[in-house]
């Protein structure tokens, strides 16, 4: 069986295990469609976290990026996982505690207010909506690629996939097949992992081959990449080239964005009690931890084998997959002196940011470029970070149903992801806005039959974002963790450890945090990208750390108007009592 | 009761503060703030300060996470018994 066949046989399987699934566990009441009856258990429960949060970018695109960025990759790294130590120890208990079924909901009832239910409300569908186009957009780069079929059928199929496991079954559906997807995931991930790290440095665990030497020498595959990158002109691979306190300010924003996503806290409110939450994030996290440590083992592999299999090589004995990837567009090669051979090295080998293709083909049969060749430097080959993960098992040769393998695996934790981001979608339309909202009287029945319609409907606009992709996409996914920080963590945080924030306080504090993030991404990504550089930035802090500026503004405000405005009711002060103890 | 519930939330804070300052020490610490002058030593092939930002810093808050659950659960022993909140949802 040749790669395509093998990759249909893995999908087909892994999709035919979904479904039935999906079958075997149907939510019958409200209870089973928002918080999986309250009954997961917590090892359970940390898988789908684990998987629920391994979004199409981690398993996909993060290692690539990493590859790139060299140590600079290192906040990707300990801001998506270090919000677990965040959320285990400031909000995850005592959210369970609490008991409830959405974030909004406790937002409303800790600050006794309709309004702050409904400004929770808009944060978590701009948070949630932002983030599940890019699901959306990795189902359909797996699809074209590795299936050969169309992106936008491919967009469709998984639509089709998620509407049958989250319709039917909500929270309780999306959990179980979310302990299979990781399953699935991180055997997909680990699997060439180990494959190359055998072939690169002799060690089976990638963790510790990345920082071992190569094979049938003495030398360091980090000093020898050091060597290589700095020699073509690039930052030498385990250096920084980013500030200081920018790294800092992204770091955090990731740390504490991740803590306050509705999609990933509710996931504590599955577990049968205040322990089991507590246990669930530590499991969440081991799971977690096994993809995040083989990750930046996995970029350094790829930066090495990716230089060294096409540096100097001439384009019509360049690797198979140099050329697949070129007809997917991905790649595309500019020869600028005119040799026949491939060289690679520091700079933007093209002048506009990405390839247009003209119909001809070139001297040595390379897709020809309509872009005009950038002069500054003598790169000739463009790109994208995103395949790396999925090319990685082709440039290090391994077996076809290794890489029908990672097209599963990429596939699953597209869906994953997106499955639990239309949930919480979902519910705060069902359960917010109409139930504690606007139609008070409906019966539960009702309220399941409308959360269904909802999450329907959730699926059907995130297709169309996969389909017609709006073109930041992939700029907005990294912003909504910088929104999710400067917008509900202060308020959650300070929701449980404070007793004198108010409604008031609160209001104004998330208010002004999304307003300020937003305006200060928008201002340089979208109206005034040439200002895009640390001479204009606020304090040098570029716009993905400026999350942790816009949480410590949303701070500040909530603390100043709470002092100067009345203190909660008794009914509240109660309640964080009630909340504060197991 | 008044005074076991503060005391229990105080012991709680505690613990937050003590775990906490660990975390931010190795992320924000020894991954960022002190990561060059870490680099001058070495692990195997790893610079220290590279392989704390790339690989020990998670280590840590996995450890810092079942300590967590260690101490709560000793210190949940300790003011209410056994018998843990059953839920009543």
């Amino acid at each position: 069986m040749d790669v395509t066949q093998l990759t249909y046989l893995f999908v087909g399987l892994s999709f035919a295990l979904y479904i039935g699934i999906a079958i075997w566990s149907r939510a019958k009441s409200t209870n089973d469609f928002y918080v999986a009856g309250k009954g997961v258990h917590p090892v359970a429960n940390g898988m789908a976290t684990a998987a629920d949060w391994m979004s199409a970018a981690s398993f996909i695109s993060m290692a690539g990026l990493i590859a790139f960025l060299g140590k600079d990759g290192s906040v990707y790294l300990m801001g998506w996982t270090g919000g677990y130590v965040v959320l285990a120890l400031l909000l995850a208990p005592y959210l369970r505690k609490f008991g409830q079924y959405t974030v909004p909901d406790f937002i409303g009832e800790r600050y006794y207010s309709k309004t702050a239910r409904l400004v929770a409300v808009v944060c978590l569908i701009f948070v949630s909506f932002t983030y599940v186009a890019g699901q959306m957009r990795g189902v359909g780069i797996v699809f074209s690629r590795f299936l050969e079929v169309d992106i936008n059928l491919g967009v469709i199929i998984g639509m089709v996939i998620v509407f049958f496991y989250a319709v039917l079954g909500g929270m309780k559906g999306i959990t179980y097949t979310q302990v299979a997807q990781y399953c699935v995931l991180i055997f997909a991930y680990l699997v060439p992992a180990i494959f190359i790290s055998i072939l690169i440095t002799g060690n089976p665990v990638p963790q510790l081959g990345f920082g071992d030497t190569l094979v049938g020498t003495d030398i360091y595959l980090l000093d020898k990449l050091d060597q290589v990158t700095k020699d073509l002109g690039f930052n030498a691979y385990t250096e920084n080239i980013k500030s200081n306190i920018d790294i800092f300010c992204i770091t955090a924003a990731l740390m504490f964005g991740t803590a306050g996503l509705p999609h990933v806290i509710v996931r504590f409110f599955t577990v049968p009690k205040v322990r089991d939450a507590r246990k669930s994030a530590g499991y969440a996290l081991i799971f977690i931890a096994i993809l995040y440590t083989t990750a930046p083992a996995v970029a350094a592999f790829s930066r090495a084998n990716f230089i060294d299999s096409i540096q100097d090589t001439s384009y019509e004995s360049s690797p198979e997959w140099f050329k697949n990837w070129e007809s997917v567009g991905l790649i595309a090669w500019q020869d600028k002196n005119a040799d026949g051979i491939i060289q690679y090295s520091a700079g933007n080998a093209l002048k506009e940011g990405r390839p247009k293709y003209s119909s001809e083909r070139g001297e040595y049969g390379e897709r020809k470029l309509l872009n005009e060749p950038n002069s500054a430097n003598t790169n000739e080959v463009y790109i994208d970070r995103d395949i790396m993960v999925l090319a990685n098992p082709e440039i290090a040769k391994l077996p076809a149903w290794v890489i029908a393998l990672v097209a599963a695996g990429g596939l699953a934790a597209a869906l994953s992801t997106a499955a639990g981001l239309l949930l919480v979608i979902s519910s705060s339309i069902s359960h917010d806005l109409l139930k504690k909202t606007f139609k008070p009287n409906i019966t539960e029945k009702q309220e399941l039959f409308f959360a269904r319609c909802a999450a329907a409907v959730a699926i059907f606009i995130a297709g169309l974002f996969g389909i017609y992709p709006p073109a930041f996409v992939a700029q907005v996914v990294a912003f909504a963790f910088g929104l999710a920080a400067s917008t509900f963590f202060p308020v959650l945080f300070m929701g449980i450890f404070s007793k004198r924030l108010n409604k008031e306080g609160a209001i104004a504090g998330m208010i002004s945090g999304l307003l300020f993030t937003l305006t200060y991404i928008i201002y340089f990504k979208f109206l005034y990208t040439n200002l895009n550089n640390a001479d204009y930035w606020f304090l040098s802090i570029s716009p993905e750390g400026i999350g942790f500026v816009g949480m410590i503004i949303n701070f500040v405000v909530a603390i100043v108007v709470s002092t100067y405005t009345k203190p909660p009711p008794k009914d509240v002060i109660e309640m964080i009592e009630i909340i504060r103890q197991p | 009761m008044q005074s076991k519930k503060d005391s229990y939330w105080k012991e709680n804070i505690r613990i937050l503060i003590f775990l906490l300052s660990i975390w931010f020490l190795v992320s924000f610490g020894f991954g960022i703030l002190l990561s060059d002058w870490l680099d001058q030593f070495q692990i195997g092939g790893f610079k220290l300060g590279f392989w704390f930002a790339q690989q020990g810093s998670i280590y840590v808050f996995i450890i810092l996470i079942f300590i967590y659950i260690h101490l709560m659960n000793k210190l949940d022993k300790k003011y209410f018994g056994e018998k843990n909140s059953e839920d009543k949802n």
